[in-house]
């Protein structure tokens, strides 16, 4: 296939990468995650549940960091200062990992990115040696700011996080895919495969979603659909497809040799 | 007199003088995968046996768990 996702210097054959939440239970997570052949997965940094049982299994016994390139993320944090600190909890926490998803919210409802608070913490994050993926607005101007920050990856949302609501606003995506130089990730909003699909047919570098997968009536099979589709996308992509031709019918079948004409 | 430490935002009260060590094996979370901010500053791992807690110090203790 010879065509890698390079992040950050590091390839990666699958270009779908998926979250760790909302499952039934780790044994529905793995099996989700194993179909969906991603090989980043996202997690979030929380509190120890104190007096919580101690033979309870962990998600990186789960997902292995020797196996999976695991990715922390800043989900719920509201400001730079709890993002920044978040993220350097998870360094410790991953024997100093520095492939990190930022995300700095500005809205309990819509869960639509802070990007005053987002530029301030890629900064500081990138000044400390992170390797900042960042989730953002469809905004192409934020996307480039964020990039000369040193970001490795920009993230902009298909639609609200968690919504299904698919990709709103594809023009925007792909103005941000045309003048992008790192990666352009579609994260949030998808809501099925068709979805993912139309992503990769814009240009878009790889997909990451979390809510398709795990609310699916059946997790698992949504997680192989995705991936077919991420691929799909991605060979319609490469292939180039045919100039749209509007209000201009041509048959693919020759016109000659019709039965029941005199010749 | 014991001292008290914030942990995860909770008060909670220790005998002196106790490590960082000391408290994870409190917690009864030796052995896990956790990280340590007290007072706004990484604790490594590495460091667990020599940094003592003082009355009012403030601690963080995280794991991974599942998210998007």
């Amino acid at each position: 296939m010879g065509d890698p996702l390079v992040i950050a210097g590091k390839s990666y054959d699958s270009r779908l990468l998926v979250g760790t939440g909302k499952y039934r239970d780790f044994g529905q997570t793995r099996d989700a995650i194993e179909a969906s052949g991603a090989q980043i997965v996202t997690v979030a940094i929380r509190r120890v549940n104190i007096g919580q049982n101690a033979n309870e299994p962990n998600l990186l016994e789960v997902l292995p960091p020797s196996r999976f390139t695991i990715l922390p993320n800043t989900a719920g944090c509201y400001t730079a200062d709890d993002a920044v600190r978040t993220l350097r909890l998870a360094r410790e926490l991953l024997d100093g990992h520095a492939l990190v998803k930022l995300e700095v919210l500005g809205d309990a409802h819509t869960l639509f990115p802070n990007m005053p608070e987002t530029l301030a913490a890629a900064k500081t994050l990138v000044a400390e040696g992170f390797q900042v993926m960042v989730y953002c607005s469809d905004d192409p101007i934020v996307a480039r700011m964020l990039e000369d920050i040193g970001c490795v990856a920009v993230m902009p949302l298909a639609s609200l996080i968690g919504s299904g609501m698919g990709i709103l606003n594809p023009w925007n995506l792909q103005i941000i895919r045309d003048r992008a130089k790192v990666p352009v990730l579609v994260d949030a909003g998808i809501g099925t495969a068709s979805d993912a699909a139309v992503a990769m047919e814009l240009g878009c570098d790889a997909v990451l979603m979390n809510t398709a997968i795990a609310a699916a009536r059946d997790p698992v099979r949504m997680a192989r659909a995705m991936k077919l589709a991420v691929e799909a996308g991605r060979e319609a992509w490469l292939a180039g497809r045919m100039a749209k031709k509007p209000y201009q019918a041509q048959a693919s079948s020759p016109a000659e040799g019709l039965i029941g004409k005199t010749a | 007199m014991d001292i008290r430490l914030t942990i995860n935002g909770a008060e909670r009260r220790f005998a002196p003088p106790i490590t960082v060590r000391g408290l994870v094996g409190e917690m009864g979370i030796e052995g896990k995968r956790i990280a340590i901010e007290r007072n706004g500053e990484i604790v490594p791992r590495s460091r667990y046996d020599e940094t003592a807690l003082a009355d009012g110090d403030r601690l963080e203790v995280v794991v991974a768990v599942g998210g998007g």
